[in-house]
């Protein structure tokens, strides 16, 4: 392994290393749930890319085998992790719609915006049916449900 | 009837693709097994994927992904500088409703995550009736902007991707 390979092999895990450091800060020191959402979404691919990198350069370098692994992670890391936020997200707004968990920071409180065209967010749609109270069994007509 | 083998033909390569790369070796049963995988696993699940994707495969979907590839890089330096420097009374975290023009359940989905995955917005929910998309800014002087921002830099090149 030459000289200048270490260097970037090296230059690419503290890069990565500081980027998941970082995001892990402001896991910690941002505000509310909505703001925490985007350290772990955005400031950790990149360091867990970086780390991949290093991995992909580093194996060959030293005389291992090339392996497809890493890319596959990194499209893996990038299908889910919006999904997750975007799940942790709708539940909090579930939480906050029920007065759970409110946090001023969120501007929950002072309303969502309004979705244009009336329509609203799916996530509410048809949660006022839920919390209303079920229909007694025998009044369904016969032959249904 | 090649139509009833293969249902999905970009899923069935795909999904070829994945178990190569999952084997990380070139040989001849690796092969014989990817393409086994690749056609029994779409007719199996060919129920859950009522209509297919149309996708325009060419320049389009490169020109998506590598933009998307760069601003995913951008955002993370955006985000850490956001991260390390700005106090949170500053923080300008906004609501922001982007109208859609993009109609596909699945060209909304990529959006919503390309969205996520770029400079300081997670996109939220989906209005019902799949009009409009909510996100959450981290730090944004001019809500109007980001929207025009994210409908121009994704959307326009999305619509030249999805038919």
């Amino acid at each position: 392994m030459t000289f200048a390979v270490e260097i970037l092999v090296a230059f690419l895990l503290v890069l990565g290393g500081a980027f998941i450091l970082i995001g892990s800060w402001g896991l910690a020191r941002l505000p509310s749930l909505m703001t925490r959402l985007h350290g772990p979404t955005k400031a950790t691919t990149l360091g867990v890319g970086g780390c991949l990198i290093a991995s992909m350069i580093y194996f060959p370098a030293t005389g291992g085998a090339w392996s497809a692994h890493e890319l596959l992670i990194t499209i893996f890391l990038l299908l889910t992790a919006p999904i997750s936020a975007n799940m942790i997200a709708k539940s909090h707004l579930h939480r906050q719609g029920h007065g759970i968990d409110p946090n001023p920071a969120d501007g929950i409180a002072t309303g969502l915006p309004p979705a244009p065209g009336g329509a609203d967010w799916a996530t509410f749609h048809g949660a006022a049916d839920d919390e209303a109270p079920l229909p007694a069994p025998a009044r369904r007509p016969p032959g249904q449900g | 009837m090649i139509r009833r083998l293969l249902p999905h033909p970009a899923l069935s390569v795909l999904v070829g693709l994945v178990w190569m790369l999952l084997a990380n070796e070139f040989s001849m049963g690796a092969l014989v097994l990817a393409a086994a995988v690749a056609v029994v696993v779409p007719l199996v699940t060919s129920r859950f994927w009522p209509d297919r994707p149309r996708i325009r495969f060419g320049p389009a979907v490169l020109d998506y992904l590598a933009i998307v590839l760069f601003d995913i890089i951008a955002a993370n330096f955006q985000v850490a500088w956001i991260i390390l420097t700005r106090r949170n009374r500053d923080l300008r975290a906004r609501w922001l409703v982007v109208p859609l023009e993009v109609r596909s359940p699945e060209a909304i989905t990529v959006l919503a995550g390309t969205i996520s995955l770029t400079p300081g917005t997670v996109s939220t929910d989906v209005s019902a009736d799949g009009h409009a998309l909510l996100v959450h800014a981290l730090d944004v002087a001019d809500p109007e902007a980001e929207v025009a921002r994210i409908k121009q830099r994704y959307e326009v090149r999305l619509l030249k991707v999805f038919r």
